[in-house]
């Protein structure tokens, strides 16, 4: 019937391809700037993203991004400015919606398939070469020129030193709401801060890996780094680090075959994430979270349905404190 | 959102319930007192449209004195604390906090909330946590990261946390954060320390452990303590006074004052047993304004 004719050596060949790749290294400077930029940006923000429990949201910025992106194509002028305006308006929005994940949930649910609609819409209407509508959504590496790559610098100086200047009270913000704002940290500023940040940082993604893929980016090397530690500093850093092998190790893959960087980026860091999550299963089946011992019963409240119970976590599940 | 208080020199009489409207509460000024004033409310009223929770409110209460806020669900005793955190505006009448407009005041002000949880996989390690307490709040990154190490030490140390000091807090059991708490809300060595239902949901030993580290440092360095909670029994040997607060009314005084049939009657107007056994304070009976009070289990605290 139908012959499985599936030639391997033919796909392995059209992955892994490094004819020449010396001389595409040399061209592609550009890329891998761009990639490395993306890379600690998308690190940084990511951590922050898992804090304030946002995943649902980036994927929504993204679609807006992605609009933006796909009017200014069709109206003919820069793309970066056209995402830049999707995502952070799109952003802005959800902000404004709502302070915490479980407000805006519902929110964003409703925005991102207008979104989407709103660019297939753009892309459709638009009649110029069509692989630069695929790239919107799946990402595009090898035309990454001089002025976008200023434009990418610009923009990582902008997420980067905002994020310094507003690091602690963001964190405390992020980790506990109710005290930070008791201390007077203006909670609802800080958020809405971030989410600008947040929206430049999607539509810096949008440009490389696409609007599909930015998830990728901005969640896994985060969500990975907090596989392996919960100590806020050494999250960050292993979190920018594992953005920055999927990215920079994703292009240089993709250098020399024709296919999108986009498989390659989320591949690799989604074997991140695995390989991650299988230390912390062995981590956590080895030992106890306790540095010391404690003469303290280590459930002592267990009224908290958070905190315990996780069976995969291998610890024991309370069976209530009756030490009185 | 941190509006200042609307200075409201109008004193408009309410015509609310007069007999409840006991004020046997602020010490008049010739009254020789020790300490000076942490927290003042003068002619406060606080409403919700037109819920009027409390109103011709006047309160001092000063360093050193451990005070407690009692009353059901929607009597406004979260509103209250609200009020002193500067997150609340009062619609009438002025309130000051170590001198200061409420929120201003914010860091000579610890804040001890209820016991939440965190999630499992939450980023920050027991001394993170306390560390949020000493510089959460300021710009930029840490950059004195051995002095702070140092101080988050002495306070994991002062509650007897140092055991799990890098022990992950989504892992730790309710009293273990509740001990966090104090040790962030102590890292500013407050002039205040504002409890918010801080022992609610935590087992008998840990609220004993948790009031105890509450009291030990009013005694040690004379701050004022405000506990809102719906049980005053954990705390009952420490506190001096009551604001009790019941359906638009309240009652201040001591605890002997406050907590008698006669008086929580009145102020439900409703018959109200206080009843007391190995020293703990039992409240009984059914009020009928159900207007703002719910208790189910016909128990008010």
């Amino acid at each position: 019937m139908i012959t499985a004719a599936v030639d391997w050596d033919s796909i392995v060949s059209s992955v892994f391809v490094f004819d020449n790749y010396g001389e595409l290294l040399a061209l592609l400077s550009n890329s891998l700037w761009a990639g490395a930029l993306l890379g600690l940006v998308g690190g940084l923000v990511g951590t922050l993203v898992m804090m304030r429990d946002l995943a649902f949201s980036v994927h929504g910025i993204a679609e807006l991004s992605f609009a933006g992106a796909a009017a200014a194509l069709l109206i003919g002028v820069d793309i970066v400015t056209g995402s830049l305006l999707g995502s952070v308006v799109a952003a802005l929005i959800i902000g404004f919606m709502g302070l915490r994940a479980r407000d805006s949930n519902s929110f964003v649910g409703v925005l991102m398939p207008f979104g989407l609609g709103l660019g297939i819409l753009f892309l459709s209407l638009y009649e110029g070469r069509s692989s630069n509508k695929f790239s919107l959504l799946t990402g595009q590496i090898v035309s990454v020129s001089p002025v976008q790559l200023t434009s990418m610098m610009v923009l990582s100086i902008v997420v980067v030193a905002g994020l310094v200047i507003v690091w602690r009270p963001l964190t405390f913000a992020s980790t506990d709401p109710v005290v930070a704002e008791a201390r007077g940290l203006p909670v609802r500023t800080l958020s809405i801060v971030f989410m600008v940040l947040l929206g430049v940082s999607v539509a810096m993604s949008v440009q490389i890996v696409g609007a599909l893929l930015v998830l990728a980016l901005l969640i896994t090397p985060a969500a990975a780094a907090m596989n392996l530690t919960v100590a806020p500093a050494r999250t960050v850093v292993l979190s920018v680090v594992f953005a920055e092998l999927s990215m920079v190790g994703g292009i240089l893959l993709a250098l020399g075959g024709n296919i999108p960087i986009s498989p390659y980026v989320t591949t690799i860091s989604f074997a991140i994430w695995l390989l991650t999550r299988v230390i912390r299963g062995i981590r956590e089946r080895g030992s106890s979270y306790r540095q010391g011992g404690s003469e303290e019963h280590p459930h002592g409240g267990g009224q908290d349905p958070h905190a315990h119970g996780q069976g995969s976590q291998g610890l024991p599940v309370p069976v209530g404190d009756v030490r009185r | 959102m941190t509006l200042p208080t609307k200075a409201a020199p109008t004193i408009h009489t309410p015509a609310a319930q007069p007999a409840t409207r006991t004020t046997a509460s602020t010490p008049p000024r010739t009254q020789p007192e020790p300490g000076r004033a942490v927290v003042e409310l003068k002619n406060a009223e606080l409403a919700f449209g037109e819920r009027v929770l409390w109103r011709d409110l006047n309160l001092t209460i000063r360093e050193g004195e451990y005070f407690a806020v009692l009353g059901s669900n929607g009597t406004g005793k979260t509103s209250f604390l609200k009020v002193l955190l500067g997150l609340l505006p009062l619609t009438r009448g002025t309130a000051s906090v170590t001198g200061e407009r409420p929120g201003a005041a914010s860091r000579h002000v610890g804040y001890v909330p209820q016991q939440r949880g965190f999630a499992p996989r939450t980023p920050l390690r027991a001394r993170d946590l306390v560390a949020q307490g000493i510089d959460g709040h300021k710009w930029g990154i840490r950059v004195r990261r051995r002095a702070v190490n140092h101080r988050v030490d002495e306070l994991l140390e002062k509650v007897g946390a140092g055991d799990y000091a890098n022990a992950p807090v989504g892992l730790l059991s309710g009293g273990e954060q509740q001990r966090l708490r104090i040790a962030q809300a102590l890292a500013t060595d407050p002039e205040l320390l504002l409890c918010d239902e801080a022992l609610l949901s935590l087992d008998l030993n840990h609220q004993y452990i948790v009031s105890e580290l509450v009291n030990a440092q009013r005694v040690k360095t004379g701050s004022a303590v405000v506990f809102v909670t719906h049980d005053i029994n954990p705390i009952i040997d420490h506190v001096d006074r009551i604001l009790y607060l019941a359906g638009g009314s309240f009652k201040i005084g001591t605890p002997d004052e406050v907590m008698r049939s006669e008086v929580l009657s009145e102020l439900y107007g409703a018959d109200i047993e206080v009843l007391r056994s190995n020293g703990r304070i039992i409240v009984t009976g059914r009020p009928d304004n159900t207007h703002h009070i719910s208790s189910q289990e016909g128990l008010i605290p």
